[in-house]
């Protein structure tokens, strides 16, 4: 064969692969990906009076994500509002990464360590959470902690407290609301893992005469990274865009990003800022799966 | 593969029956539209009626402006509907086929906001208020100061509803203010009162009538409509008329520019105007309507509830707002943007 | 030898950590399942038993519509994004590295990546305008945007399956004459077939579970469950939502049993 003939063979094939996920990426250009590039140029127009925009160029959507002009003095300061929302929304997503993490660790190391008969079970167990509809699974949170809710009426029955707890309309119903949301997301790159994991290894160890939390720390996380950072990812990124869960859990009173994208296009009238803050939170998102993808990397190249 | 194009155009020339015979859609406030009236209608024209909530004057205004809404009717609030006409979003009505024209009570024809009713038909109208849970609180609930200076019973569990154009002007009457003013001065007390209040507020949320009557709310501004439907269900709520000053609100329908189905819309509005329809659509949302001779098809309990009759010494403290100034309008959303973050 | 890394592998209170997860996960769900069943008005409050609220969930006009149009766009988007998924999945696995599949890799996955807030809002600006230019407010829209982010879906047990699949096979077919599109139909197709299938029902469970997207580009009387669910959410928190929620379950806990049957089968 020669080069030649081989070089057209492979671009034969180059234009076959490409042909053939063509409909797809037209599907993707048409309703996902081309739509962003009019959000990005929405952030750089004019609010209209009741929604929508002015055809004019105005980068008061981009200022806006972090300065306010007061109302009577017309100063410009920074945005107090804007920035807790922020916070908020960081803060309750570390947080909630957190939790699901000191949770799902032990549940993914509990499943991927039983006989392995029962693990399709247990693992069968996790998905479905996983897949049931988001709405259900808040909704089921708030009637687990709402002041007439299973918690609540549990409490008050041992006689532990005598008024209902108020824990709904929280930033604690808020954080509940999404760790039971996205533990699943937690335990399945982590089981996928752990796993792998060479559970010889623990044997060396103890045979060193390791004690059981060293050898946690010295051998097994190290090697059980990667899943880690998987799962440390798909729950801070969901997390972060939350829409539905502070929505239901907070009352409309404790906003996260997602809420306060969604109040420009309604009450809040300003298309052009909820354009920009939808594009910074891609770009934070997209510069966690960077980081990501770079760790994940690191990880896969043999150490010697 | 065939099979796979063949079931596709099914789908599709399904999906486009959204304009075919006999489909109304509505886009009217939660909670507001009887679904008895939705029975007999369909009973008797053959129309069948889809009804989309929503739940404040500016998330439908901001819907139906951003195009491609779909929906038929709407029924916005008196003081918004300038805004509609002024937008083109409604269309001026067409009295040849509105045979029961007549029927609109005298009191309601000439209005401010519609001369002559050229573009809109009541649909209900009522007060906005507080209602408060009065085994929580027992002090007076006859004013403002429930939800702007929170008493200590009530911190915490009080909800006051994302309603702009009334929370606001609520406040500016609590501090003496005008309607609709221009004056910074004021404004600014206003801006003040309503951050400072939002620390006790609990939420900042819609669905009063089910969340009085199940107690996962103490007190909220509400209507007093939706007050009545929580008492019925929770003896204990009981509505306040704020001294201060209250506003009157009243909703009308209107047809939409972009309407798809004017002709089944018109017979919708015509339907509604025969006193028996209109008491129907009171009885369900317990406020009353513009129509005359309804009264007599009003339900019992309606005619003497202190919700739908304001007692004597507080009605005069109820007032229609008016339509705010375009200054004064962006004042107003610049305090309510603040407040909502 | 098996019994020993048994005991090697516990950690100490890993087991109680991981059975009360398992417990708090479940918990809220058969509450909300157990309480669809109540007879009472208040979701709090257990009245006895009874299938009132299936009933009514039955017989509310609104509840029917929104069911059959959610099953109408989760059908057509399952089908739609298998149908390109699997022709993507040909196209990407398999083969040498060419050029551009980096691209193709992000612009399939990229679904998973975007938070659907800013997807939903992208979709509702883009919509909006073609709604305006066309008059047109059919389901298109909704099918169009839930086939999009139910591509990923589909594609990933497909690619799994086509790259665990044996190449052997295709070669023997090649081997005695066949044509591409005969070793295709007969012996490729049907051999990833069991992955088709799951990417198929991943996807449709997908559609059938989306609130975000859905409610930001849906027209007016076009809501699906979820939207529907999410309306009576802020007004009348009625049973009435749970016995809609614990047959959505139903139908999801049947299609996923069926998705791991199916995947299993792989031996």
């Amino acid at each position: 064969m020669s080069s030649d003939a081989e070089t057209k063979a492979e671009a034969a094939r180059t234009r076959s692969a490409w042909l053939l996920s063509m409909p797809a990426l037209v599907v993707l250009v048409f309703a996902a990906s081309g739509p962003l590039l009019i959000v990005l140029t929405y952030s750089f127009l004019t609010p209209g009076q009741y929604g929508n925009v002015v055809w004019d160029f105005d980068l008061s959507g981009w200022i806006g994500i972090l300065y306010t002009k007061d109302i009577f003095d017309g100063t410009w300061g920074l945005a107090d509002a804007h920035l807790s929302i922020f916070w908020r929304s960081v803060k309750l997503s570390l947080l909630t990464t957190a939790i699901t993490f000191v949770v799902g660790f032990p549940t993914a190391w509990f499943i991927a360590t039983r006989p392995p008969a029962q693990r399709a079970f247990w693992l069968f167990l996790i998905t479905i959470p996983f897949w049931t509809n988001l709405l259900i699974r808040t909704v089921a949170i708030n009637e687990v902690i709402r002041n007439e809710g299973l918690l609540n009426t549990f409490l008050i029955w041992l006689g532990v407290i005598s008024e209902p707890i108020r824990i709904i309309y929280t930033d604690t119903a808020v954080l509940i609301g999404m760790a039971y949301v996205y533990l699943p997301l937690m335990v399945l790159p982590l089981f996928a893992a752990i796993d792998r994991f060479d559970m010889r290894l623990l044997e060396a160890g103890y045979d060193l005469y390791a004690s059981r939390w060293r050898v946690l720390r010295r051998v097994i996380l190290p090697i059980v990274k990667p899943g880690i950072i998987a799962g440390s990812i798909l729950v801070f990124v969901p997390s972060l865009g939350a829409y539905v869960t502070p929505r239901v859990l907070g009352g409309g009173k404790n906003m996260m990003i997602g809420n306060f994208i969604e109040l420009q296009f309604g009450q809040g009238r300003n298309w052009p800022l909820g354009a920009a803050l939808s594009m910074t939170l891609l770009v934070v998102v997209m510069v966690a799966l960077l980081v990501y993808v770079r760790a994940a990397n690191k990880e896969s190249t043999p150490h010697g | 593969m065939k099979k796979f194009l063949s079931v596709t155009a099914v789908l599709l020339a399904s999906t486009s029956f959204a304009a075919a015979e006999g489909e109304l859609q509505l886009y009217n406030w939660g909670n507001y539209t009887s679904p008895e009236l939705l029975t007999k209608f369909e009973a008797e024209t053959g129309i069948k009626v889809t009804v989309t909530d929503y739940d404040s004057n500016t998330s439908a205004l901001a819907k139906v402006e951003a195009g491609g809404s779909g929906f038929d009717l709407v029924v916005p609030s008196a003081n918004y509907i300038p805004i509609w006409i002024e937008k083109g979003l409604i269309v001026e009505l067409d009295a040849a086929k509105l045979a029961n024209k007549g029927n609109i009570a005298p009191e309601w024809v000439n209005v401010d906001w519609d001369m002559g009713r050229k573009f809109s038909v009541p649909w209900q109208w009522g007060s906005v208020g507080v209602a408060v849970n009065t085994s929580v609180y027992k002090g007076d609930i006859n004013t403002s100061d429930v939800f702007l200076r929170v008493p200590e019973e009530l911190k915490g569990k009080i909800n006051v509803v994302p309603e702009m154009t009334d929370v606001l002007n609520m406040a500016i009457f609590n501090v003496g203010g005008e309607a609709c003013t221009e004056d910074t001065e004021v404004l600014k007390k206003v801006r003040d009162l309503v951050l400072e209040a939002k620390k006790d507020w609990l939420s900042m949320d819609y669905g009063a009538t089910e969340k009085l009557s199940n107690n996962d709310w103490a007190a909220s501004v509400n209507w007093n409509g939706s007050t009545m439907r929580a008492r019925l269900a929770n003896p204990d709520v009981a509505f306040g008329y704020p001294k201060e000053g209250y506003p009157l609100f009243m909703d009308s329908i209107a047809i939409l520019s972009d309407a798809k189905n004017v002709d089944n819309a018109y017979k919708f509005i015509d339907f509604i105007m025969i006193p028996e329809n209109a008491a129907m659509i009171s009885a369900f949302a317990r406020y009353a309507n513009g129509i005359a001779g309804s009264a007599e098809f009003m339900p019992e309990e309606m005619k003497t509830a202190p919700e739908v009759v304001a007692p004597a010494e507080h009605a005069a403290a109820g007032r229609f707002l008016p339509t705010c100034s375009q200054k004064s309008q962006e004042c107003l959303t610049a305090i309510w943007t603040e407040l909502q973050k | 030898m098996a019994d020993r890394s048994f005991e090697v592998a516990r950690l100490p209170g890993f087991k109680f950590i991981a059975i009360t997860a398992f417990v708090l996960l479940y918990l809220p769900i058969i509450t909300l399942v157990v309480y669809s069943f109540n007879g009472g008005q208040s979701v709090a409050v257990w009245e006895g038993f009874s299938l009132d609220w299936y009933g009514k969930a039955w017989d509310n006009e609104a509840v029917k519509g929104a069911t059959i149009r959610s099953l109408i766009i989760a059908a057509s988007a399952s089908a739609i994004a298998t149908t390109v998924a699997t022709m993507a999945a040909l196209g990407t696995t398999r083969r040498k590295a060419f050029k551009g599949q980096t691209f193709i890799y992000v612009m399939i996955n990229q679904p998973l990546m975007v938070p659907e807030i800013v997807t939903a809002v992208a979709l509702l600006i883009f919509f909006a305008s073609i709604k305006v230019a066309t008059g047109y407010n059919g389901l298109i829209y909704l099918i169009i945007a839930h086939a999009a982010f139910c591509i990923p879906f589909a594609y990933l047990p497909i690619r799994a399956r086509l790259e665990g699949m044996d190449l052997t096979l295709e070669t023997a077919a090649a081997d005695l004459y066949a044509s591409h599109w005969r070793t295709f139909r007969r012996v490729t197709l049907p051999l990833m077939l069991p992955g088709i299938i799951a990417g198929a029902m991943l996807a449709f469970v997908i559609s059938l579970d989306d609130v975000v997207i859905t409610e930001f580009v849906k027209s007016g009387g076009q809501d699906t469950l979820p939207t529907y669910m999410l309306g009576q959410m802020r007004r009348a928190v009625t049973p009435e939502v749970n016995a809609i929620s614990t047959v959505l379950l139903a139908l999801t806990v049947v299609l996923l049993t069926a998705f791991f049957l199916l995947t299993r089968k792989k031996n």
